[in-house]
């Protein structure tokens, strides 16, 4: 017997320590890791009110987890490309590091 | 039994978040945050969302973060260096994440009394349910993302491909 | 009537530790399955001196494997080194769970012969050989060792491309059940003995040779053991362990071969039921259709075992891009025709709701 804001509150935790992660890390990988850590919290959050609606209305109701379906196949193509990116930069600048990959003049 | 379950893993959780934002090398932070995805699918296990759980582990845990770390290996990507920019994160990574954090939980906890509470074993989305919808529904959209993810793999093979 | 909670775990614990023992028993006497067999093939008779016939090599083979020195070279990542093996042990030996090993025989309503009933089962299954590969990625990383990386990044690399073949061959099984819970697979296809088996009356022996083929690359074993044969990249992604650490991969392996026969003869093959339809040699009362359905299992999983000893000892190893050619050029689009011309042959059959 869990209410259900708990589980609002914890996904609330993951997100705000994805956005900490996300200002904070110098690497790009774990700025995109960070991003990654933020669709998850969110995705906890649609399954937790798919479960509220389901109670409260009394029958089964599966437009949240619907949601976390297309989160999931749209972050996967993302992760896919954004990685192809971050290979292509690391080609044309050597280094992973944010500081130094933040001016378009190489 | 489903307090103690969702602590333990809201623990793990919380760790393996920490352990990313805390570590140096970029291959403990993708570790940690494979151990972040295993525990949201036991989370998602407890809320009755069995296909999403499983759906979780492949796509995520067995697919996404392989990927990054074969990128992590690949690129043979060091410890991180402090440089000038990480400290000025530091003023507006860590306030700014406390201040969400404790806004968010403080309208959550103070409105814990609207949201019901979720018993275990009841209300579980079973995977025909799931496709009923999605393929009756949403059809449309199901067939989008397919072509979505047909462009996201020409793309990602197009950018990382070798200039010749 | 639903079960105490500690009657319940005490249940569970029994299973899993009967469980756990028949497999790693298993996993040795596979090993010297395999021994004995290649040398037959080879016109050799294989281990034959320690025991009757051998039967006490693998005992002796394990005291030698535990009892050599456990070297950890210097430079490596020591918390990966020591976690990457027993994640590939972990989850060779996690999947089994999943397996019902003979009929539905209730004590006190609760599974005897089988320990997790899961609606998802065979995703599950899926899912832990997809988190699988960490096992062998990490292991190239941590050893600090050019070869062990490039060895380990190839296995990953085929063990990926190979996991899409073999989830699109089973969806054709899945289509045909309904359902992803093993055990309802298995009831389908228990109504006619043989004939009601999805290889034969289930027409899915396409599915059953893509899956084969891709769990042949799956458990990185002949003819698709490039990652570790002992002539290539200096053995591969384990070239820096010694003793424990490396019987565990290996291990590991054979775990991994054990699973893959027992899920492709649930899938595939009826399971735990009688070639010669429900009521031959099924037994009646619930201890003898118990005994029953295990020996058929067992029969037919020692026959995929049989299966992958006789191909690692015929076929030659492929190159790596014949390889790769093959699984992502071949295997995946067979498998994708597999589900349209099921898909079409259950469109026919079924009526229109």
């Amino acid at each position: 017997m869990v209410p259900i804001a708990y589980y609002l509150v914890l996904s609330a935790i993951l997100f705000s320590i994805g956005v900490a992660a996300f200002l904070i890390k110098r690497n790009i990988i774990t700025v995109f890791m960070s991003i990654e850590l933020m669709l998850n919290a969110v995705n906890l959050t649609f399954v937790a009110f798919t479960r509220h609606w389901s109670q409260v209305t009394g029958h089964l109701q599966v437009n949240g987890q619907i949601f976390v379906f297309f989160v999931m196949v749209v972050a996967a193509a993302e992760a896919a490309v954004g990685l192809a990116i971050i290979i292509a930069v690391f080609r044309a600048r050597n280094t992973l590091a944010v500081d130094q990959i933040d001016l378009m003049k190489l | 039994m489903h307090l103690a379950l969702f602590i333990i893993f809201g623990a793990f959780c919380i760790a393996g978040a920490l352990n990313l934002l805390l570590q140096r090398h970029p291959i403990n932070s993708a570790l940690s945050l494979i151990v972040v995805m295993t525990s949201l699918a036991v989370l998602y296990l407890l809320l009755g969302a069995e296909f999403l759980a499983v759906a979780q582990v492949i796509v995520y845990s067995g697919a996404i973060m392989v990927l990054f770390t074969f990128v992590i290996m690949l690129l043979n990507a060091g410890k991180e260096e402090r440089t000038h920019g990480s400290k000025m994160a530091y003023v507006a990574g860590f306030p700014g994440a406390a201040i969400l954090v404790c806004l968010l939980t403080f309208i959550f906890l103070s409105h814990k009394g609207d949201f019901a509470k979720a018993r275990l074993g009841e209300y579980l989305v079973t995977t025909s349910d799931l496709s009923q919808v999605l393929f009756t529904k949403l059809l449309l959209p199901f067939e989008v993302t397919s072509v979505l993810i047909l462009i996201a793999i020409l793309g990602a093979v197009a950018l990382a491909r070798k200039e010749h | 009537m639903e079960t105490g909670f500690l009657t319940f775990l005490l249940i569970s614990l029994v299973k899993v530790v009967v469980v756990v023992v028949i497999t790693l028993m298993s996993v040795a006497y596979t090993v010297l399955l395999e021994r004995k067999l290649v040398g037959r093939i080879q016109n050799r008779w294989g281990p034959s001196r320690v025991g009757p016939f051998g039967l006490l090599q693998p005992l002796v083979d394990g005291a030698k494997l535990f009892l050599k020195e456990d070297l950890i070279p210097e430079a490596v990542d020591k918390p990966l080194y020591i976690l990457a093996p027993m994640i590939a042990l972990g989850c060779a030996l996690l999947s089994v769970a999943m397996v019902p090993f003979g009929a539905d025989v209730r004590w006190k309503s609760m599974d005897l012969l089988q320990i997790s009933d899961l609606n998802i089962g065979l995703l599950v299954i899926l899912a832990i050989t997809s988190v699988g590969v960490y096992g062998i990625a990490l292991s190239g990383w941590s050893s600090n060792n050019k070869y062990s990386l490039l060895g380990s990044l190839r296995a990953s690399a085929q063990v990926i491309s190979y996991e899409l073949a073999l989830g699109l061959a089973l969806v054709g099984v899945v289509m045909r059940t309904g359902s992803l819970r093993l055990r309802d697979i298995v009831d389908v296809q228990a109504a006619h003995g043989l004939l009601s088996w999805n290889f034969f009356g289930g027409f899915q022996f396409v599915a059953f040779f893509v899956y084969l083929m891709a769990a042949y690359a799956e458990t990185n074993r002949s003819p698709f053991d490039l990652p570790e044969a002992e002539s290539e990249l200096t053995a591969g992604y384990h070239t820096e362990y010694s003793s424990m650490k490396f019987a565990m991969f290996f291990m590991a392996e054979y775990a991994n071969m054990i699973t893959v026969g027992c899920v492709a003869t649930l899938l595939f093959f009826g399971g735990a039921t009688s070639p010669f339809g429900p009521h031959i040699l099924s037994g009646s009362g619930p201890v003898s259709v118990a005994l029953f359905s295990i020996f058929w299992f067992v029969i037919k999983v020692f026959g995929f075992l049989f299966l992958y000893v006789w191909v690692r000892g015929t076929l030659p190893r492929f190159r790596y891009d014949q390889l790769m050619g093959f699984g992502w050029k071949f295997l995946v689009p067979v498998a994708i025709a597999n589900i349209v011309v099921t898909g079409f042959w259950m469109g026919l059959r079924l009526p229109l709701q």
